[in-house]
């Protein structure tokens, strides 16, 4: 019998959220490291049983946790994220040049073909890969030739929050930066460019058209057609179709085009979700209601999804890793907020149900799908 | 031997108990106590001073003898009764309430 298991993070803790593929009962497990900041959680495609986990705590820094059992055990692996070589700096808040430093691990991409490679993007921005199931990391420092010294650190902290690898070619991967933008390699990361043309940060940078510096705040790609990028930017929702040389606005008739997830339907390339968010200052949604919102014509024409979503007074934010699909036949959608709810729908978004009202801030959500 | 008291989070994430024993050559330090830690419990690596600049971490603080030792430099000797094994060294995580 087929099911999903949904991987939680939340500022205090981790949540596993399992189900059969009816989705209606759900049991919940956790949470699991207690207290701690769990940024992202994410299995291998090869291996459900192999989870990885970002743990992370002001006090106490950043850690690593892997699970070889679908997340009922953990043990801790390596948590030494050192820059390659003399780590250089960006640009600092007040102009000035400041040294790289980690922070944390903000996301988590296993690889689609082994188990035991998975890739981190970690703040101050970084890519890192481990081939050794996360004992060991190694940066893929080129990235930060990238005209890293003029990266400069948005609201969120400088931080890489997006790793496409391309089921298709695994030399090509793309990342996104906040506040830096978007880049692609198609060597492996031996060398990288940027993917930023076409994005336009009117308010945001002196020059509207620039190279980098762009508050890209997620990418999506169906596996079927790497080609094919979904971005929400800070504002704009934005789409290329040559595998980021090149975007344009999808934006359409959005309530407003500013949010942090994107994501796009297991079996439909073309269908695509985002849950627009009232402005950079105002981080909940518009007019107080939570509407997940549907394109099905690869962006422009959107559908507000609203059947099971709270309508009034809610004044959550649905962060930049909090939404996720299913591959079930009838593809299921999954939105974590910082109130705490874990909405899902077994139904594409047409209807919505709550499986969970009360976790703490729900930082990402990321879905298996069990045979 | 010297006790360590651990902070509820690292005694989780190491899987013992509040406190611990280790072995240390004299004079016993800060530095000499933290390797130690390291050495046994590696997944602590990180968690108590920076991996790469061995600074203690900004909200980690060090008592014993119901002083606050977190700023004396990492190779000072501790106390005499910690050394020994009578008082405690406490790992603490810092008040950071608001």
């Amino acid at each position: 019998m087929s099911g999903v298991r949904v991987l939680v993070g939340t500022r205090k803790g981790a949540f596993v959220l399992t189900s059969d593929e009816r989705r209606a009962q759900w049991d919940v497990s956790g949470p699991h490291f207690a207290g701690w900041e769990m940024y992202h959680l994410k299995g291998s495609p090869v291996d459900p049983n192999r989870l990885y986990a970002s743990q992370t705590s002001g006090w106490f820094g950043q850690t690593m946790q892997r699970s070889d059992d679908g997340g009922v055990t953990w043990t801790p692996v390596g948590n030494q994220f050192a820059y390659d070589g003399d780590p250089g700096t960006h640009q600092w808040y007040d102009g000035t040049q400041h040294p790289w430093e980690f922070a944390r691990v903000w996301h988590l991409e296993p690889s689609p073909t082994d188990p035991d490679t998975v890739y981190a993007g970690v703040e101050d921005a970084a890519l890192f890969r481990s081939t050794d199931a996360g004992q060991t990391w190694h940066e893929l420092a080129a990235l930060r030739d990238v005209s890293g010294h003029l990266w400069q650190p948005g609201a969120g902290g400088l931080c890489l929050h997006t790793i496409i690898l391309d089921p298709a070619d695994p030399g090509r991967i793309v990342v996104a930066i906040s506040a830096a933008g978007a880049f692609r390699t198609d060597d492996g990361g031996t060398t990288w460019r940027p993917a930023n043309r076409g994005l336009r940060s009117e308010y945001e940078l002196p020059d509207p058209n620039a190279d980098v510096g762009h508050c890209v705040h997620s990418i999506a790609m169906h596996p079927s057609r790497p080609n094919v990028l979904f971005m929400q930017k800070h504002w704009d929702v934005m789409r290329s179709d040559d595998a980021g040389d090149s975007w344009h606005e999808i934006s359409g008739n959005l309530p407003s085009d500013f949010g942090f997830p994107i994501v796009v339907h297991a079996h439909e390339p073309d269908t695509v979700y985002v849950v627009p968010i009232k402005s950079d200052s105002e981080h909940f949604p518009p007019e107080g209601k939570l509407r997940v919102y549907r394109s099905r014509s690869g962006g422009n024409e959107w559908e507000a999804l609203t059947n099971g979503l709270p309508q009034r007074d809610c004044y959550v934010n649905v962060l930049r890793d909090a939404m996720a699909v299913d591959r079930l036949d009838s593809c299921g959608v999954y939105v974590g907020t910082t109130g705490g709810q874990v909405y899902a729908s077994a139904d594409a978004g047409d209807t919505w149900l709550p499986i969970v009202r009360d976790l703490p801030a729900v930082l990402s959500v990321e879905v298996q799908t069990l045979s | 031997m010297i006790r360590v008291i651990l902070p509820p989070h690292l005694q989780t994430l190491a899987g013992v108990g509040r406190e611990v024993a280790i072995t240390v050559a004299s004079p016993a330090t800060q530095g000499t106590v933290l390797d130690a830690i390291e050495t046994t419990y590696p997944m602590l690596r990180g968690t108590i001073r920076d991996a790469a600049t061995q600074r203690r971490r900004p909200l980690v603080r060090f008592f014993a003898c119901e002083q606050d030792l977190s700023h004396d430099p990492p190779d000072a000797p501790l106390p005499e009764a910690v050394a020994a094994g009578r008082e405690p060294f406490l790992i603490v995580g810092a008040m950071a309430g608001g």
